[in-house]
């Protein structure tokens, strides 16, 4: 049995096949339990019966319909909720103790994570996809050009992505699954609500609405808006990948060092 | 470095060290774990951690695993130093431990596959060295069912065959038979034995001493993160005096009292076996023990059941060595032969 010794070899291309690794055996868990896609997806399409038939009407937006102005909203509240899927897989391998094993073996110590964010952004594709569907069957249309409507979802998509870190350093941080998740919406709850995402901030009050204005959420759900709409993106775009930027950053750092030391 | 040229080497099997630990030291804020321990373990055999639990037996398998920085020493396993040449360690350890970590949703090859991938062996070992291991550890039927379905001792199975994925030369096997059945317990260190043979060398932690006893050739008893003995299972056993005094006390009430009596005959503290109504202590193979004995419980008004000179168990040696505390925690205390079985 000591004949083979495995190779020693170091760099980004095996970098790259550990986080491919990681991600199948994370994709292969989305795959084989459906039922958590589906039940995932169950609540933002009652967000959008909620705020399209219920509350729609009384909301008072200016120009176009206002399901072309809720769409937005909920593809990246989706996208940012989707992100909870991070914290709760990776506590939960950290509780089973195969992050253990993961750590003794000779792969790239950010393949945990990266790998763990990759498949939830893969799974992020997904419902986001279907929640266009939804979009569509409730009336929601495209009115961007075609490389906007793409370049808006992908926005969507990175957005989600980089709140992924967030949870993942959330979930290094409190070590449980429900714990994780409940302490990754801490900060996402108000982000959400307190945004562009539902209602115009013009009717909210002067502080809050200095808040609205400038927060990651209500940047990149304007800025996708405007893509989407096909009117001038402004100040959002660029405002909306400084954010994505700055959270990068700061997330991958605190979650990769939590990581060395879990 | 001798992992460099191994071929060389192998021809000295059991004459060098394949693991060697130097003055380690680790603290958790203002707790000792591990203070100045020291260890070696000999290649291709099996060296016994024992200790209770919070001993320090995980910190030195995750500081020997790379899981973890010690404070200071040093550690060399399989001729790599565990801080600063913990990528090539990796490549050569295996590690199993009392969580049987695998994943449950993948079937049990595809977790002995992504095990040989990430290894970093090439895609078309990945198969065979899956293979190799199911049918090793008679989990070939079983191969292509998710995890979650398997049994305990199928994914303590699996847990091991996992560590081996990658042929390591040293495997740590941290407490591999907690919380198993005396049957499954005893199918795994079949297991175990057979990996010996091939000349891996392996480091258990248990605190299982017929496990101890059973698998590994010398031992270590870990305390408050201090190695307290070291030795085959006869010399620790030697250290006792060769022997040990039981009496068996007619009424459980006299139990303290007979203890008390017994203090400073033979070469140890009395300790107390509330389960078998005994009160043990060590002392030489010399029947003069047995009539100062009696002699002092006769005048105590002890009645007595039964008095009697053994050759002492590794049980007597933890007990004389860790002293009279009581060391296992009650949601542990499950299985046989286990810490603080007794206390006093």
């Amino acid at each position: 049995m000591t004949e083979d010794i495995a190779p020693v070899r170091n760099g980004w291309d095996l970098g790259i096949r550990d986080i491919l690794g990681m991600a199948w055996r994370n994709l292969v868990h989305i795959v084989r339990t459906p039922q958590l896609l589906v039940f995932s997806s169950i609540q933002p399409i009652m967000f959008v019966l909620l705020f399209r038939y219920v509350f729609g009407g009384a909301i008072k937006t200016p120009g176009g319909d206002y399901v072309d102005y809720l769409l937005p909203g909920i593809f990246v509240q989706t996208a940012l909720f989707g992100g909870a899927s991070t914290a709760v897989g990776l506590s939960e391998d950290l509780k089973q103790g195969i992050v253990d094993r993961f750590r003794a073996l000779p792969m790239a110590r950010s393949a945990v994570l990266a790998g763990r964010t990759i498949a939830d952004l893969c799974r992020n594709v997904i419902v986001v996809l279907l929640m266009v569907a939804v979009g569509l069957l409730v009336g929601f249309r495209f009115h961007g050009s075609f490389v906007a409507d793409i370049g808006a979802m992908g926005l969507v998509l990175l957005f989600g992505y980089t709140f992924s870190w967030v949870f993942a350093a959330v979930a290094l941080a409190v070590r449980d699954p429900e714990t994780a998740q409940l302490a990754g919406f801490l900060p996402i709850f108000p982000l959400v609500f307190a945004s562009s995402a539902f209602v115009p901030v013009q009717t909210m009050p002067t502080w809050l609405r200095d808040f609205a204005n400038v927060q990651p959420v209500s940047v990149t759900i304007d800025a996708v808006r405007a893509l989407v709409t096909g009117a001038p993106v402004g100040h959002w775009l660029w405002q909306s990948f400084v954010w994505i930027a700055a959270i990068l950053v700061v997330f991958v750092s605190i979650a990769i060092s939590r990581y060395r030391t879990v | 470095m001798y992992a460099k040229d191994a071929i060389g080497e192998r021809c000295a099997i059991g004459t060098t060290d394949e693991i060697t630990v130097e003055g380690i030291g680790k603290r958790f804020g203002s707790t000792i774990a591990l203070d100045d321990v020291h260890l070696t373990v000999p290649r291709g055999t099996v060296f016994g951690l024992l200790g209770p639990n919070g001993a320090g037996k995980t910190t030195l398998v995750r500081i020997l695993t790379t899981l973890l920085r010690p404070d200071h020493g040093r550690a060399v396993v399989a001729g790599y130093d565990v801080v600063h040449d913990a990528a090539q360690l990796r490549s050569v350890i295996g590690l199993a431990g009392q969580y049987a970590a695998v994943d449950e949703t993948l079937t049990g090859r595809e977790n002995l596959k992504l095990v040989a991938r990430l290894y970093h062996l090439p895609r078309r070992e990945w198969g065979p060295r899956a293979e190799a291991v199911l049918e090793r550890f008679s989990l070939t039927d079983a191969a292509d069912r998710p995890v979650r379905t398997y049994s305990g001792g199928m994914r303590r199975r699996l847990d091991l065959g996992a560590s081996l994925v990658g042929r390591p030369r040293v495997l740590i096997l941290d407490e591999p038979t907690t919380g198993l059945d005396p049957r499954t317990r005893m199918e795994l260190w079949v297991y175990v034995e057979d990996l010996v043979r091939d000349g891996v060398t392996v480091l258990l932690t248990t605190q299982y001493l017929e496990e101890a006893e059973r698998l590994a050739a010398r031992m270590a008893v870990l305390d408050q993160g201090k190695v307290i003995a070291e030795g085959t299972a006869n010399e620790l056993k030697d250290r006792l005096g060769g022997a040990v005094l039981e009496v068996a006390v007619a009424d459980p009430k006299d139990l303290e009292r007979a203890r008390e009596l017994l203090v400073g005959v033979g070469s140890g503290a009395p300790s107390i076996d509330p389960a078998r109504n005994t009160v043990s202590v060590a002392a030489h193979q010399d029947a003069q023990v047995v009539l100062d004995a009696a002699a002092r419980l006769l005048q105590g008004e002890v009645p007595l059941q039964d008095i009697a000179l053994r050759r002492p168990s590794l049980d007597d040696v933890f007990l004389a060595l860790t002293g009279n505390r009581t060391a296992v925690e009650p949601a542990a205390a499950q299985g046989p032969k286990r810490w603080g079985r007794r206390s006093s």
